[in-house]
């Protein structure tokens, strides 16, 4: 493991991230599942929004670019579509991408590049301490919630599904074997892949929601999250406030890549 | 002889322009009056192998396009005012990650969705403060056709030397103004791509005297980060006081430094003027044609035409313009360049005419408030 993080990190130590936040289990998921997947580091273009999580595209070594807030899948898209030999991945929060960078979102989505799109979800604006997001649950609080959020919530895996991801799936950082083994599937599909990955932020989010320590988050994620086999079994009444996890959809459809090289194509034969 | 002359229309000849320049990438999304060079490109660029893509929104156009431009492409969107406001934040984004990009700003007039699409220079000091914090910026303005070909080749050339986007400032009148062009006879344009060229091991954004980094694009074995943080020589984020100065310098000045090189002035029947109209843009076309009638008038009228707004030489202005009688400004807004070339002008007696009405500046408007002022002055000569 210790020539994994030798290999996909920088070492430009200190990171940012506060005791118990689960971005850097997140981090340790992609750095392995890269070693897996077995991309020259060199070919790994890794694109990031703005937020505590958005930091990682410094900590690790790749081509990487670190963004604004809310639009890294737009770099990616412009990025991607001329060298489309790169192996694209983004990583964005849930702000950055259901919030301010939702219309990106939702288009990418539609597209259906070739890339994988990684949405750290800790429920919660952290970096700007603790205000709720698109993807806070209703009632829960937050410093510009105190009294509970009256916010519906997205459903980020719906919401992915519905605007045209080809493969989408929901994982966590209580489950990080299986995180990684998302990660790896989701870059080998062939079109836009997601994946949710639901993170903890205990100074932030779980403070204001009686989670106040690390483990308090840990032990969360373990009682909440169902498989999405197990949630087939399961009633309406009992999936209410349970996150479920696994891979909830994927297909075939045109890549756009694929599809501007066809025009390019059919153009030049016009001529 | 048969004649090479082509009508044509100002945004057709950027379209034309970003070809000659290698633009491989453009990012748009459509607005009135700049759509002509979309689809101008949307037609074109997959015949050429390059991409065109329409975006969801202007934000993401200039995403893509500074993706785009990371990865070696010359990369360009076409807009006016209210996409432009929109792009601002990335403007900022592109300055200090030193991402050269071209946006062409087909200005028409605003506030919001003002006169639409009626012309307004309404995107002067927008194009040059627009986004947050201190930079530095490129921007040029064409008065015909033809050099709105020429001053999209140049906006390239500046944006890949510089490591800068840099803005064309377009008026509606010129973009949808159709006139001859025919650059048959024309020399060959010189093309300037990003410079690569380093000695040792890659320091991304370590600059040379030039003050300018040289550019591996990402994804070509030089792993590195952009960022658009406050950032040293390494790529990475920095608070050193020192270091963040001497980047701000640097940014800043590799551009302003080189204000000899970047800002184009033509001088019109200019050394024999005692008085002398400063323009840019389509109201240049006007200008030129009340100077011809104050000459005939027997008013000495010259003009001091800026085919580059940003950086302004104010040096070169307040030197040609010392000892003049009159400096006049006709200015289609409420006076915006107008501000900096009062200030550079220091005691020389300057008269702005600002009209902002969504109608071109006509040339009789310019010749009766000069002949209105210098009869004040004490009468014509």
């Amino acid at each position: 493991m210790e020539a994994v993080y030798e290999k996909y990190f920088r070492g430009n130590l200190p990171h940012i991230w506060c005791p118990g936040c689960g971005n850097g289990i997140v981090m340790s998921a992609i750095a392995r599942a890269l070693d897996k997947l077995n991309y020259p580091q060199d070919d790994v273009l890794f694109i990031s929004g703005i937020g505590c999580s958005s930091r990682m595209s410094g900590y690790m070594d790749l081509n990487t670019v670190h963004t604004a807030h809310g639009r890294a899948l737009a770099f990616a898209t412009g990025a991607k579509v001329c060298e489309p030999r790169l192996h694209v991945f983004v990583l964005m929060g849930d702000g950055d991408a259901a919030a301010i960078g939702g219309n990106h979102f939702i288009h990418a989505c539609r597209r259906n590049i070739d890339m994988t799109a990684i949405v750290i979800n800790n429920s919660i604006y952290g970096m700007t301490g603790g205000q709720f997001s698109p993807l806070t649950p209703t009632g829960k609080r937050a410093t510009t919630a105190p009294y509970g959020s009256i916010d519906r919530a997205f459903n980020l895996v719906a919401l992915a599904e519905g605007a045209g991801a080809t493969y989408v799936a929901r994982g966590d950082v209580f489950h990080a074997v299986q995180l990684t083994n998302l990660i790896v599937e989701a870059a080998e599909h062939k079109g836009f892949s997601v994946v949710e990955a639901v993170s903890t932020c205990p100074v932030s989010f779980g403070r204001y929601n009686d989670m106040p320590e690390p483990a308090d988050m840990m032990l969360w994620l373990r009682d909440n999250t169902v498989t999405v086999q197990q949630a087939a079994k399961m009633s309406e009444e009992e999936l209410a406030d349970k996150i479920i996890i696994g891979k909830h959809y994927e297909t075939e459809a045109v890549e756009y890549g694929d599809e501007m090289a066809r025009l390019l194509a059919r153009a030049k034969e016009a001529e | 002889m048969t004649s090479n002359v082509r009508l044509m229309q100002g945004n057709e000849a950027c379209a034309l322009g970003a070809i000659k320049a290698g633009a491989s990438f453009f990012g748009g999304y459509p607005i009135t009056p700049s759509t002509e060079i979309a689809e101008y490109i949307a037609r074109e660029f997959p015949r050429l192998g390059r991409y065109f893509m329409q975006m969801e929104d202007e934000i993401a156009s200039i995403g893509a396009m500074i993706g785009a431009s990371m990865v070696g492409h010359k990369a360009f969107t076409a807009t006016s005012g209210p996409g432009f406001s929109l792009m601002q934040e990335l403007i900022g984004y592109a300055a200090v990650a030193e991402v050269p990009l071209v946006i062409i700003n087909v200005m028409r007039f605003g506030p919001s969705t003002g006169l639409p699409t009626m012309p307004q220079s309404g995107d002067i000091m927008q194009a040059r403060w627009g986004t947050h914090g201190d930079h530095s910026i490129i921007a040029l303005s064409p008065s015909s056709v033809t050099e709105a070909y020429y001053a999209t080749i140049r906006a390239f050339n500046l944006a890949e030397q510089y490591r800068t986007p840099v803005i064309l400032l377009m008026d509606e009148k010129i973009g949808h103004l159709r006139e001859g062009f025919d650059i048959s006879n024309d020399p060959e344009p010189e093309i300037i791509d990003r410079n690569r060229e380093h000695q040792g091991a890659y320091v991304p954004f370590a600059a040379g005297e030039s003050g300018v980094p040289p550019f591996i694009p990402l994804g070509q074995g030089e792993r590195y980060h952009f960022t658009g943080l406050t950032h040293g020589e390494n790529g990475f984020y920095t608070a050193d006081p020192d270091k963040v100065t001497a980047v701000m310098q640097r940014l800043c000045g590799k551009i302003e430094d080189h204000v000899d090189e970047i800002a184009e002035i033509e001088l019109v029947d200019f050394d024999d003027a005692d008085v002398t109209i400063i323009a840019y843009g389509a109201v240049a076309r006007s200008a030129h044609d009340a100077l011809l009638a104050l000459r005939k008038k027997g008013v000495k009228a010259g003009m001091l035409r800026l085919k580059t707004i940003w950086p302004f030489h104010t040096a070169k202005v307040r030197e040609l313009c010392a000892g003049k009688r009159l400096v006049a400004m006709p200015e289609m807004n409420m006076g915006q360049l107008s501000m900096i070339v009062r200030g550079a002008l220091g005691n020389t007696p300057f008269l702005p005419i600002n009209q902002a009405n969504g109608q071109l500046i006509k040339p009789h408007t310019i010749e009766d408030a000069i002949l209105a002022e210098l009869a004040a002055m004490g009468g014509a000569r």
